[in-house]
């Protein structure tokens, strides 16, 4: 189970209806909807990821979150999810009005591009950054907008929506990130985990 | 065809009031079942078949003496469990396996129906097959399952009876049937009245049958169930049994020769009327007009949990017409899981061995069940 998953928990409220966008193999829906007692769908774009979630009886649709998500009405859940996959799309900005749109509130997680061995590898050996959370080459990434956690701030601030909590995650230590502490959490983090509304 | 003793039937005795302003009554539903019904009467699960189809879901057909057309997913420990479910299936009104149908004598004529029979709709099949459910005693089933025509009558029968499913698994299908969809059709049907053994559908009274327009709407019609791709792997330009062509008109593909057979062997257990019947119901259905353009209204009453399949080389019911029935879903909140199926076997992949299919199919049964 990925680390962030237990955070993303806590910050979920009992009894609620979930979204989660790029769902995998469903074990955060499994987790959500056994601790939190969630309503929960997922969405996910690989067939056999969606096979697995229904062999372990969740509601997945097979679809492309960049498309797929108008499809839902305005507020029809509590939460969307979307876990470290904002940098994957073709055009983040347009993902995450859409997230803020279906959903009240948004757990949106990211690898965060500005932690310090991502800055160092590059520094030092003049290479993309292939780290633990980035494990792919330039070549064959999925990844096309890479961020920071300050980008990320300042992402809220050009789209005008409220970044409500905001964890750094390093190794399995989870810590507030605020406006004090910016500068060594982005250094620090190798994941942001934010809860944010319209 | 008519009534054999393998038949179980079902006389109902409550009148029917059609789409098209007729009303039936005490007409014959022809039924099989697999399985047992529990005690509780929670595990039963009605199949609507397609088109061609009949009420011999698995096991042998007997009488057509061939294995029936869901063998693949139906039976013990298969996706559609028959060790655990009571598997019901209808013969559709309008059909030709023991169900009120043109086949009938007509008790004022004393002759055979042929197209005085009253055309028919999904809706009507649908209607008439939810006695069954009566029959048994049966409040509520634990799904209902079908492809492609089976599929519009899991999409009526949730609209019409929102409360009498937990689930419901429409399989390559769609809420409206397509232009490219009612032109297949409309072939087959100008093939069948363009043979001379037709007769305005009055053959029988003549002791033939329009053989050669039916065997013709069926190739053509076969030919929409498989996929281009699978075809070229299948066939490709092989000769049937000759090295060289004949420079004349005989079957030298093996693709003329299948489609020749396919045609032939179909005209042996198909009535030609009912296929202009069941063809017209397909063409007439269109939930999405039923509900004046809104499709989530059809399911704005249900609470059924919805599985919706595709498969990614079906071009007649193609996934964004799968989807379509998604998003409506999705429109209004209702429980809804969708998957698209990798297969080269186009339409015809619902009834074949694709096991990502049956798996998916398997799973979401199986794991609701015990919800």
């Amino acid at each position: 189970m990925k680390p962030e998953y237990k955070i993303i928990a806590s910050l979920v409220d009992q009894s609620t209806r979930v979204l989660d966008v790029g769902c995998d193999d469903g074990t955060l829906m499994e987790l959500l909807k056994k601790n939190q007692y969630v309503d929960i769908r997922g969405i996910d774009i690989s067939k056999e990821k969606v096979q697995i979630c229904i062999s372990k009886g969740l509601t997945v649709i097979e679809g492309n979150a960049e498309f797929d998500l108008k499809q839902f009405p305005n507020n029809s859940f509590d939460y969307v999810i979307l876990g470290r996959t904002l940098q994957a799309f073709i055009n983040p900005e347009i993902v995450i009005k859409e997230l803020l749109r279906v959903g009240r509130k948004a757990i949106v997680t990211i690898p965060n591009f500005g932690h310090w061995r991502v800055r160092l590898n590059l520094l030092t050996k003049g290479t993309m950054p292939v780290t633990k959370t980035l494990p792919n080459a330039w070549y064959n990434t999925p990844n096309l907008h890479m961020c920071t956690i300050k980008d990320f701030f300042n992402f809220s601030k050009a789209m005008n929506f409220k970044i409500f909590k905001s964890l750094g995650l390093n190794n399995k230590d989870v810590s507030n990130i605020n406006s004090d502490n910016l500068f060594f959490k982005n250094l620090f983090s190798e994941l942001g985990i934010f809860l944010i509304e319209n | 065809m008519n009534i054999d003793e393998n038949i179980k039937t079902l006389i109902v005795k409550k009148p029917l009031k059609l789409d098209c302003g007729q009303t039936i009554n005490n007409f014959p539903l022809a039924y099989e079942t697999y399985g047992s019904l529990n005690k509780n009467k929670d595990n039963a699960i009605l199949v609507c078949h397609a088109l061609t189809g009949d009420q011999f879901i698995t096991g042998l057909n007997p009488i057509t003496k061939k294995e029936g057309w869901w063998s693949y997913a139906v039976g013990p420990n298969k996706s559609i469990d028959t060790n655990k479910y009571f598997v019901m299936c209808v013969n559709v009104i309008g059909g030709c396996m023991g169900s009120f149908g043109p086949s009938h004598i007509n008790p004022e004529t004393k002759k055979k129906y042929a197209t005085d029979f009253p055309v028919i709709t999904i809706n009507d099949i649908v209607n008439a097959q939810q006695n069954l459910l009566d029959y048994f005693g049966i409040k509520k089933l634990f799904s209902v399952v079908g492809g492609s025509m089976g599929g519009m009558q899991v999409l009526q029968f949730v609209s019409n009876f929102p409360e009498r499913t937990k689930t419901a698994v429409p399989i390559a299908c769609t809420s409206s049937h397509s232009a490219q969809n009612i032109a297949f059709n409309e072939l087959g049907r100008q093939a069948i009245t363009a043979d001379h053994n037709w007769l305005e559908g009055k053959y029988s009274s003549n002791n033939t049958v329009p053989d050669k327009g039916l065997a013709v709407a069926r190739m053509a019609a076969h030919i929409t169930y498989l996929s281009k791709k699978g075809l070229q792997e299948k066939f490709g330009r092989n000769l049937q049994e000759r090295d060289h062509l004949k420079f004349g008109f005989d079957a030298d593909f093996q693709i003329e020769s299948y489609l020749r057979y396919q045609g032939s062997v179909f005209v042996d257990r198909f009535d030609a009327n009912s296929y202009l019947y069941i063809t017209r119901a397909m063409d007439y259905f269109d939930l999405v007009k039923q509900y004046n353009g809104n499709l989530s209204d059809a399911f704005k009453n249900t609470k059924a949990k919805f599985f919706i399949i595709s498969f990614t080389s079906d071009w007649l019911y193609p996934t964004q017409e799968n989807k379509d029935i998604v998003i409506a879903l999705n429109a209004i909140g209702a429980d809804v899981g969708f998957v698209e199926i990798e297969s080269d076997k186009g339409h015809d992949s619902f009834l074949l061995d694709v096991p990502d299919f049956l798996k998916a199919l398997k799973n979401f049964l199986d794991k609701s069940y015990i919800e």
